[in-house]
Parts: C-alpha cells; structure tokens; sequence
C-alpha cells in the first residue's frame, strides 16, 4: 500500500475510534442496564423495535465496527503472522463485509 | 557485598552462547568497568565499543539484563540481581562480534526517513531569526539533543517485529526538522516518514521514551509527525 | 523492558481487539436470530456462557480505555501524565467488568 493509502488507514482508524467511544460508552450503559432489569426478550424487542433513533444509532455502530475492527487487525497480522501485501489486505476487506452483513442482518432484527 | 560479580557476557556471533566470568565487585562501579575489567584482566579477545565513558557520546550502549542502557552511566548496584549480571549485544541490530553491533542499518534508516537539514538560504541572506519560544522551535528543541546511541531502537519492540520499520530516533530527527522553520523540505519528509515503515507503525509502547537517556520523547515525536501527515493527506499536499 | 504500564497498557488494547474481532461475527449472528431470542437469552444463561459474556464486556472496556490513551497520546500535547492513562484505563474496565459483573 502507498505511504498516502496508509495515511488515509490511520485517519479512517482513528475516527472511528473517536465515534466508536460514544457508541460503546452508550451500548455499555443500555446492557448492564437491560441485564439489571432482568429484561426478557420480549421486552427488550418491544422497546427497540420500530425505533428509528435506535436503528439509526445501531446501523452507526455497525459502520463504525466494519472500518475499525479491520484495520486494528491489520497491524496484528503484520507485525504477529508477519502476513503483508495484497492477500492480508483482500482478506481483510471480506472481514468488513462479513461483519458488515451480519451487523446490518442483527440490527434489522432488532430494530427494524 | 559478595566479592565478585558473576557476569554472563554474550561472545561471538548471532549464533554465539553467553560466557561466565567472576569479576571483582567494587563499592562504586559502572558495567562499562566491569567489562573493561574482563577485556584487560581475563580475556582480551572481547570485543566491545566504547569512547568518553561519561555519558556524552552513547557509544557504550548495550543490553544489561534484557534492558538497553549506556553501560558507562550504569551502576552496577543498580542493575545486579543476585550479584548477578548478564551483558550481550544491542538488540535488533546485526552482532559483528561479543557486544559489538553493526549500526548501519540504524543510520541508513535515518537517511531513509531524510534526517538531513536542507535550508533554503545562501550565505547572501540574512541570518534566519527564529524565536526560541515560538511552538514550533520548543517542540524541535525537545528533540534535537538526540546522539544517535541506538537505545530507543534496541528497545522497539515494533522494529523487532517489523523489519522495515524507520525505528524511534530516525523519526524523531525527522520531526525536529519538520518543526525547523529554516528547513525547505516539509512536504519531502513527510512522504518519507508516512506509511507502514513509518511513523504509521508506532503503537505507543512508550518503550523508546521509557529508555532513552537523554530523556527524549520519541513517541511524541512521531505522535506529532502522524498530526502532520494526517493534516497534509486531507490538505492534498502529500 | 517491557516492565511499565505504558506496555502493558498496550497489550491490553492489542489483546482485547483481537478477542472482540473475533467475538463480533457471533454476537452479530446471533442477534440477527432475533426472532429466536426468548431461546437464545436461555442459553445465555448458563455459567460458562455468562463467563463468556462478562470478559466481553470487560474486553470492551478495557478496549476502549487503552483507545482513549491512544488517541490522548497522539492528539493531546505531551504530558507526563498521560502515563497515568494507561492505569486509568485499566481502572475504568475493571469497573464496567464489576458493574456487569453485579448484574449478571
């Protein structure tokens, strides 16, 4: 990858570092609070679905986590696997799309 | 206080063995003493650098139980544990031979991240009036007092596991030059310092400020050095 | 050498993004079962299910504490202190992991 590739690698890593901090402060909260209340599935389905703010919030996250996630492995393969060059970074990309499928498929099933 | 020191003092090549020696404890005693003591009483085939022996041109620097250090600022109280002591080679680079390291992949990787001064004034002009105080000339300051004595990078851990990587010292000069506002070629060292060999490649570890003994910050550095190359990416200027 | 938080601090945050990468395609999966999720919040609750689910928990904090001594370390200026962000962050997952701990 081009020094400019890697950049732009960094700035995309820490941005969705700074929004991820948000999105997992909130879903930190929201959980320890659902496991508190004891809330079963039924209730926790009643209250997140049809909520757009939610899905919204959710479908945020989701995008956030395909970017980060990826590009925090990269190092990982690198510097741990010695792993570089092209097939690390295609495999990485079908890792973005498998947790960007999944994530949108869990957030229409709880949001939508 | 026992009277002799047992030191394990790594000899020969990559695939060398460490060697005992029994060295006489004194009450006040560097490491850089202690292997002189070898070399000149026990055994004169070791090999070993060292220049001033008071701490100012870091050429003595080696690892001392597993942790890099200028081996002549080193007391042996300090460091013994159990009135042992176990002294090889600076870590990531080539061994030539015992304690001696071959540096020149240090200073080529230097070169490579373009930690040469290039200004842009003759001797026609006028002196450069730079402001100590100014921002930019306090954070180059706080960089500059670098000697090139290869600590920081015998104790990155990411150049260990990243072979290309420019290494702690290389980008520090890079940024002391990125903040010269005498220096012509920003944009140049930006390009050389960017990527995954680069300033990219730093996770923070911290272990090159943790070490280095003139007290100098690498990880700000190159933290500073990611700022500037992340402003001139979305400037296009890179 | 590797004897100070600013490491350990490190490893933390490696260790704990690859623990959640790996954990993510699941919990994705299994939340996308909404639909199934009266029989799935029943398997949660088993012990080593619930072990499972509070080191995630703890993973998640103590990722996101060692991100934010990163993003200090890079963004804000040099300060000694920042050292002590590293322990700070420890702090923090300890204290989500103990909150979610109470609640389990």
């Amino acid at each position: 990858m081009t020094f400019r590739g890697e950049a732009r690698l960094w700035i995309a890593q820490r941005a969705s570092a700074a929004l991820l901090a948000l999105c997992v402060a909130v879903h930190l909260v929201t959980i320890v609070y659902a496991v508190r209340s004891g809330l079963t599935a039924a209730e926790i389905l009643q209250r997140t679905r049809g909520s757009i703010a939610w899905f919204a919030f959710y479908s945020l996250f989701v995008l956030a986590v395909t970017v980060h996630a990826p590009i925090g492995l990269r190092s990982v393969l690198g510097e741990w696997l010695g792993w570089r060059g092209r097939s690390r970074d295609f495999a990485l990309l079908l890792f973005a799309a498998l947790l960007g499928w999944t994530g949108m498929r869990a957030v229409l099933g709880v949001f939508a | 206080m026992a009277t002799h020191l047992k030191v394990s003092v790594w000899r020969g090549g990559k695939d060398g063995a460490f060697q005992s020696f029994e060295v006489p404890r004194e009450a006040s005693q560097t490491v850089l003493d202690v292997v002189t003591h070898i070399q000149r009483a026990l055994d004169p085939t070791l090999a070993y650098r060292f220049a001033c022996r008071v701490g100012m041109c870091g050429s003595c620097a080696m690892m001392v139980n597993g942790v890099p250090r200028w081996t002549c600022r080193t007391h042996v109280d300090k460091v013994v544990q159990k009135n042992e002591l176990t002294i090889g080679p600076l870590r990531n680079l080539p061994i030539i031979r015992d304690l001696v390291t071959d540096m020149r992949e240090f200073f080529d990787k230097w070169a490579r991240a373009k930690g040469e001064f290039r200004g842009h004034a003759t001797r026609q002009d006028d002196f450069a009036k730079v402001r100590p105080d100014s921002a930019p000339r306090v954070q180059a300051d706080a960089g500059i007092e670098c000697i090139g004595c290869a600590v920081c990078y015998a104790a990155c851990d990411v150049v260990a596991w990243n072979p290309e990587y420019l290494g702690p010292a290389a980008l520090n000069r890079a940024w002391t030059l990125v903040k010269d506002e005498r220096d012509r070629d920003r944009i140049e060292r930006l390009r050389a310092v960017a990527g995954d060999a680069g300033c990219h490649a730093c996770h923070s570890h911290v272990s090159c400020t943790e070490r280095c003994p003139k007290a100098l910050s690498p990880t700000a550095a190159i933290a500073g050095l990611k700022r500037e190359v992340a402003k001139a990416v979305l400037h296009g200027d890179l | 050498m590797r004897q100070h938080p600013s490491y350990w601090a490190f490893v933390v945050h490696r260790v704990s993004g690859i623990a959640l990468a790996l954990f993510l395609p699941f919990h994705f999966w299994a939340l996308g079962n909404a639909l199934q999720l009266e029989g799935f919040l029943q398997w949660t609750q088993q012990p080593l299910v619930k072990l499972g689910e509070w080191l995630i928990v703890v993973a998640l904090a103590a990722h996101l504490g060692g991100g934010l001594r990163v993003l200090a370390l890079e963004f804000l200026p040099w300060r000694d202190w920042q050292k002590s962000l590293a322990a700070a962050a420890a702090a923090f997952a300890l204290g989500v992991g103990l909150a979610f701990a109470l609640a389990l």
